[in-house]
């Protein structure tokens, strides 16, 4: 079954755009729908994407919508492979949890929510992961700068340390 | 902080709330610490255990101590000279990681990579996962209490450490594999090594299996341990060995076939009932299968160049710089300002030694990839491993890690 034309038949008016590149077959979704979405695509006879690959999210500033989110979703029964992207505004980047579908997708959606800030509804532990729980920002923003460190040498050994962050006596 | 300080320590119990229970609030079961610093979670791996008495009640993992932000530093590097970072991810695996960026690469900019390179590449990605598996099992077997089989998995990881040093040049951090092929070619000495680890791993193989396979201390601390369901291995999106350990017969080597996989024969191993003895029998038996692909690769390698001939994206080979201003051209516009791929997005999965290694690349048109994303299989392992451990003993606890075999730099990134 042609996985687009399935999607487009069964939620006509959440089917945004679709992309082929390379091979690969991008839908482009409504994010309000996107558990629907998901829901269809791994129960429906034909479609049986049974296999939640990989979710990320990217930043496209300056583009508005600045935000997108990516499932990567594969069928083990029809070895094929399917993108869906939700776009989402930079004021408001909130999208609904896939995990009542997927459960592979707990900590992907919490490693998103932690380095880019995009929040997920419905989820239900959605706490930072991999960057300390106090840290202020969201490191793979496009504007987040990236940081460095300067390097110490003898000469300048007392100036470099007075700047670094940790905890002083 | 004196022993007393530290004994009645209560610590913040909001920290607490939604991550144990109620009973673990009120006292009536423990919390316990498990890392970052504990010689079996493999790395600095942090478990908050709630305990009731030795049962596991629910363990929540905190990862993120190795988090070295590879995928922001990739974004300010050229294509080429991010693939140094793919090495230090999964730091068992170098050529493994490698291969999964060169192939997003060449898919972006669907560049040809020649047949003898293709080769090269999996007969290396085959001999890593040995590598990879050696300290799997050495460490595995460690934690359960087997330390001879700890010392023999590493003198033999030695000699694999040694072929790559006389491919690369470098033990661990290869970075071997170049968007339309390799580095450079292989030299004279690497066949005859290969060759001699062929002839000599095999028994070692059995050596292991010897000491484990059948003896009744392995089979009580790993059998009907750490169970998991086929279903449950999909639905929590387990892949490679965990996932095989539980009986679902796919192996990206043959589902999606990469770096003409296609062209080798070779069987993908399959367990039955999903706990932690299933998924060591499936890596012993991968052992054996990767080095008859090895051998079939080193038979039947083909002649002729390891790079792609497209000048575009491939710089030229140094022999032509003194003769050809054209390749002055390219090799210069190569090393100063990078290629360009064009727009698009691709998601390239391969099968690395731990499961489903997935790299995610976008590109806007630039030099510099506009976000690289890396699907790891020991983060989503690591995920999936709450549900292993509940009711489990605390002892059987570090069974389980280490039959998901985990690496912390794979899973922070």
């Amino acid at each position: 079954m042609d996985p687009v034309a399935a999607l487009r038949e069964a939620f006509p008016d959440a089917v945004r755009d679709t992309q082929e590149f390379r091979g690969e077959l991008t839908v482009i979704v409504d994010g309000v729908r996107i558990v629907d979405i998901c829901r269809h695509c791994r129960d429906t006879a034909g479609l049986e994407y049974n296999f939640l690959s990989d979710v990320t999210g990217i930043d496209y500033l300056p583009q508005e919508p600045r935000f997108g989110v990516v499932y990567h979703l594969y069928s083990m029964l029809h070895n094929r492979s399917l993108r869906l992207k939700v776009l989402l505004s930079a004021e408001n980047p909130i999208v609904p949890s896939v995990i009542p579908v997927y459960a592979a997708a707990n900590w992907f959606e919490r490693e998103i929510y932690d380095l880019l800030g995009i929040m997920f509804t419905d989820h239900p532990d959605l706490r930072r992961l991999l960057m300390p729980e106090d840290w202020d920002g969201h490191p793979l923003r496009k504007d987040y700068p990236l940081g460095y460190e300067t390097v110490q040498f003898s000469f300048n050994f007392d100036e470099v340390d007075r700047h670094k962050p940790y905890a002083k006596e | 902080m004196t022993v007393s300080e530290i004994t009645t320590w209560q610590g913040d119990v909001e920290q607490l709330k939604g991550l144990v229970s109620e009973r673990a609030l009120s006292g009536e079961t423990m919390v316990l610490n498990m890392g970052p610093q504990h010689p079996s979670t493999h790395g600095v791996l942090r478990l908050l255990l709630e305990l009731d008495g030795e049962n596991i009640i629910s363990c929540v993992p905190d990862v993120g101590f190795l988090h070295t932000g590879i995928e922001k530093n990739m974004e300010a590097k050229r294509y080429e000279q991010a693939i140094t970072m793919t090495d230090r991810m999964d730091y068992l695996s170098p050529m493994g990681n490698n291969l999964v960026y060169c192939l997003a690469m060449e898919k972006l900019i669907d560049l040809d990579v020649p047949l003898r390179a293709q080769y090269i590449r999996v007969l290396l990605a085959e001999l890593t996962r040995i590598n990879s598996h050696l300290v799997w099992l050495a460490t595995h077997a460690l934690d359960i209490g087997a330390m001879s089989v700890f010392l023999y998995c590493f003198r033999e990881r030695e000699k694999l450490l040694d072929i790559f040093e006389i491919v690369s040049g470098q033990r661990m951090m290869s970075t071997y594999f170049r968007p339309g092929g390799l580095w450079r070619d292989v030299p004279e000495e690497f066949e005859p090594a290969v060759r001699d680890f062929l002839d000599y791993f095999p028994g070692k193989i059995d050596d292991y299996e010897n000491l484990l396979t059948s003896n009744p201390l392995w089979l009580d601390r790993t059998q009907g341990i750490g169970f998991l369901s086929a279903d449950d291995a999909i639905r929590l999106g387990c892949s490679g060995p965990t996932l095989r350990g539980s009986g679902v017969n796919w192996d990206i080597r043959k589902a999606i076939p990469y770096s003409s996989y296609d062209h080798f024969d070779f069987e993908v191993p399959l367990g039955q009932h999903g706990d932690v003895y299933d998924r060591y029998i499936v890596r012993m038996k991968e052992l054996r299968q990767s080095l008859h692909i090895v051998r079939q690769a080193l038979d039947n390698l083909p002649g002729g160049p390891v790079r792609s001939n497209n000048r575009k994206y491939v710089p030229p080979p140094r022999s032509e710089l003194g003769q050809s201003m054209e390749a002055v051209i390219h090799h210069f516009k190569l090393w100063t300002e990078g290629f360009r791929p064009p727009e698009g997005e691709v998601y390239v999965r391969v099968e690395s030694p731990r499961g489903e290694l997935g790299c995610f690349l976008a590109s806007d048109g630039s030099p510099k990839p506009w976000r690289v994303h890396f699907r790891t299989p020991t983060f989503v392992h690591l995920s999936a491993l709450p549900h292993m451990a509940k009711d489990h003993l605390i002892a059987d606890l570090v069974g389980i890690i280490g039959s998901i075999d985990i690496v912390l730099g794979d899973c922070d990134r």
